[in-house]
């Protein structure tokens, strides 16, 4: 189309196009300076009763605890235990270790595919552990912290990871993608916040059943421009369901920064306003913060007074998975320069600081849980690795599609078994 | 086919009533039940489905919702993982597209990838079909997308007695089912001449319904009218449109309603086929990949050296359901009979 048929005589400039783009690729040095972090104090922690319209400067400021030196400060100290802050230290460390480990064995070949969740420990972990044991987790893929804080055995989690003979999904799932009904962890799905909804939908069965159980669930900043967000907010405000919904801003979805998800106009966690739904803003690498924030909103779940959104504030330091390669989209030393430092050294200071732990101690159990973990990865080894995959009978492919098999079924699994016997002969058994 | 505790009195209802009659019986005898959707609370559904019900079994039971089909499945989904069995209505199936992933990923799937951890026993109703001129958006017949998900079920209902019985058997069903109810039917079956007075249910021995509690076994297919010429397969309106025809045309069909679409009555087929040596397959939807195309060639796959004829099929056009041009889309009694015809020749 020629140029003149295609602008209206206007002194108007031409209309642009804005495409989105980091401030810093590989090769470029990272500042983070311009982040904005209020003082400790500075966000006040309003009652768990308050109407999301006066609150709202909660979803632009940030809910902090910790502070650099590592004190415990302001309105939102939840004021745990020693016993209680060294328990959550535990576990944050037991998933770096297993984080550690499983990724390892990705790398030598024992399975398809890992997720770590490095720096973003304190989002699963501190919140589930600020929840009841009956509370419903509908977890993203990011979330084994969730399993780790309800002691779910390691083992149960490497055999899935490596679909092995010990595998109680059967090697139906892609390595991570748990399911835990008994430790109130919904299944994985992996098409990403399919589960926001569904949350909603538990927490409004909760509700209607007159139960005391509320529902959690998770997604990253990037899942949070599907429309299942959306559906989902949108049913949790009108029906008040008692549901806490949970963005892990890492900053980064696979390649894509945040500003892929409208983050370059403003916070995840202002999302909330425009559903008149309840909104806190959370240092996600804090890990006392997002306990607090978890607890104010279960809170306020558990009294009718509503859902609440909270974003946590976090950086994903390692690759998005096994299959990604970070330093082709983003400088390497990104995570170093993160301004709120890292969850398990910021626990690890804090608890230091109140003279309840020391250096000693912590390599001791940085040592056990990679001991625990490794023993714990033998144990499972010996149901078997990834390798060609073939650990179940045949025949599971077929069962679990409906509660009974139907004949096409029937018929397509004789068929499956024919195949296996022309290929492995009669007295084939899976390994 | 009928359990023992059906033999209660027995009420005419025209579909829409028996729809109602399965819904308020299951709130009734299942405390987990829900019902909800766009429309179904106080003002009872747009087709009057929900009528009533909300009154009846309360707020919490029976509600409407946002229009969000996404959410509608989506939460439907959550509440079937808390325990519940929810029965969720989409308004008009051309709606059900933006909730097709909840359906797709999640409800169809999710007691195989949690190996039974979770299960997802809810059962979508949703109007569908056209015949009631109303446009591209409210007359598609997506029966075909759903049979092609592995892990849902779909089911078609023909008749009010029918109706009442597959519904109850759905909701009780531990599976996703989609049920498709044929709109044009609602109030009376369709003889496939838009120009003819409508007759009620009333006048059609399907509308005597048992009031009370009775199932119909998912994937079992009903034989409408025996013979020996050839075998029709159908379902939803065009068991009606295509009895008028064959009887008109006194043609010796014999009309098999396959009622469940999967799990499909293979051996009624099977049978049926292998009896009558010719095969008429019909269907409102879109031609192309439609779920004709798969009964063609099962009946090809089994019943071949039984065979005189090729398989035909009658169907919509692969154009999008037209608003004005609905009669000349529509299968209707010109195609069916040259259908019919050249099916018979040889």
């Amino acid at each position: 189309m020629p140029e003149t048929d295609r602008r209206p005589a206007s002194n108007l400039p031409p209309l642009s196009l804005h495409i989105p783009e980091p401030r810093y690729r590989p090769g470029d040095t990272p500042d983070f300076g311009d982040i904005v972090v209020p003082a400790v104090d500075a966000t006040p922690r309003p009652s768990e009763a308050t109407k999301p319209d006066a609150m709202r400067e909660l979803c632009y400021g940030l809910v902090r605890v910790l502070d650099f030196d590592g004190q415990a400060k302001g309105q939102w100290d939840p004021k745990l235990s020693p016993e209680r802050l060294r328990t959550m230290l535990r576990y944050m460390m037991l998933v770096r270790a297993f984080d550690d480990r499983m990724f390892r064995a990705q790398r030598q070949g024992k399975t398809s595919f890992y997720m770590k969740c490095t720096g973003e420990e304190a989002t699963s972990v501190a919140s589930t552990m600020a929840l009841d044991r009956g509370d419903m987790c509908f977890p993203s893929y990011r979330q084994q912290g969730i399993l780790i804080a309800r002691d779910y055995p390691l083992i149960q989690m490497m055999n899935q990871i490596y679909s092995n003979r010990g595998d109680h999904l059967l090697g139906r799932q892609l390595p991570i993608m748990y399911s835990a009904p008994k430790h109130g962890f919904f299944s994985v799905s992996g098409n990403l916040a399919t589960q926001y909804p569904q949350a909603a939908g538990w927490a409004m069965a909760s509700a209607s059943k007159g139960d005391s159980r509320i529902a959690t669930v998770w997604c990253g900043e990037g899942s949070s421009a599907e429309g299942d967000f959306h559906s989902a907010l949108t049913f949790a405000t009108v029906y008040n369901a008692p549901v806490i919904f949970n963005v892990v801003n890492n900053q980064w979805a696979i390649s894509s920064f945040s500003g892929f998800a409208g983050g370059e106009r403003t916070t995840f966690a202002a999302r909330a306003v425009g559903y008149g739904i309840a909104g806190l803003r959370v240092d996600g690498n804090d890990p006392l913060a997002v306990y607090a924030a978890t607890q104010w909103a279960a809170d306020r779940a558990r009294t009718n007074s509503g859902p609440t959104l909270i974003e946590h504030f976090t950086y994903r330091s390692e690759g998005h998975s096994t299959s990604d390669d970070p330093s082709a989209y983003r400088p390497a030393d990104e995570a170093s320069a993160w301004p709120f430092g890292d969850p398990i050294a910021r626990l690890r200071q804090h608890l230091e600081t109140l003279g309840e732990w020391d250096g000693e101690r912590h390599e001791a159990q940085r040592a056990e849980l990679e001991n625990l973990v490794k023993t714990t990865q033998k144990q499972s080894e010996k149901l078997g690795i990834l390798g060609h995959g073939m650990h179940q009978p045949f025949e599971t492919m077929f069962q679990d599609v409906f509660e009974d098999m139907p004949w096409h079924l029937k018929e397509q699994c004789a068929q499956m078994l024919a195949e296996q016997e022309a290929k492995f002969g009669p007295d084939w058994k899976p390994e | 086919m009928m359990s023992a505790d059906t033999m209660t009195a027995t009420k005419t209802m025209n579909m829409i009533e028996a729809i109602n009659s399965a819904m308020d019986v299951m709130l009734e005898r299942d405390s987990n039940v829900v019902v909800m959707g766009e429309d179904v609370g106080f003002f009872g559904g747009v087709f009057r489905a929900t009528a009533g019900l909300q009154k009846k079994h309360g707020k919490t039971r029976v509600f409407d919702t946002p229009i969000n089909e996404c959410g509608i499945i989506g939460v439907a989904v959550g509440m079937g993982a808390y325990g519940l069995r929810p029965v969720p209505e989409i308004q008009f199936a051309d709606y059900i597209y933006p909730g097709l992933d909840q359906l797709v990923s999640e409800a169809a799937r999710l007691r195989y990838r949690s190996a039974a951890d979770f299960i997802c026993p809810m059962t979508v109703r949703t109007p569908f079909g056209g015949g009631i001129f109303g446009g591209q958006t409210h007359s598609q017949s997506p029966e075909s997308i759903m049979t092609h998900i592995c892990g849902v079920k779909t089911v078609i209902p023909s008749n009010p007695y029918d109706a009442k019985g597959l519904l109850i058997a759905a909701i009780e069903d531990n599976d996703p089912v989609v049920f498709l109810e044929p709109k044009r039917i609602y109030n009376g079956p369709f003889s496939g001449y838009y120009d003819r007075p409508v007759e009620p249910w009333s006048k059609h021995a399907a509308s005597a319904v048992p009031e009370g509690h009775y199932r119909i076994e998912l994937g079992k297919a009903a034989t409408v009218r025996e013979g020996e010429a050839l075998t029709v397969l159908a379902y939803g309106t065009m068991v009606h449109v295509v009895k008028t025809i064959v009887e008109e045309l006194k043609v010796d069909a014999e009309i098999i309603d396959l009622r469940t679409l999967l799990p499909l009555d293979i051996d009624a087929i099977e049978a049926s086929v292998k009896k009558t040596g010719r095969c008429l397959v019909i269907h409102e939807a879109t031609r192309t990949s439609g779920f004709g195309a798969e009964l063609a060639a099962l009946v090809q796959e089994r019943c071949f050296y039984h065979l005189e004829a090729p398989v035909e099929r009658v169907t919509g056009f692969d154009t999008p359901y037209p608003h004005s041009l609905e009669w000349a889309y529509f299968p209707g009694p010109v195609r069916i009979a040259t259908a019919l015809t050249k099916i018979l020749k040889d």
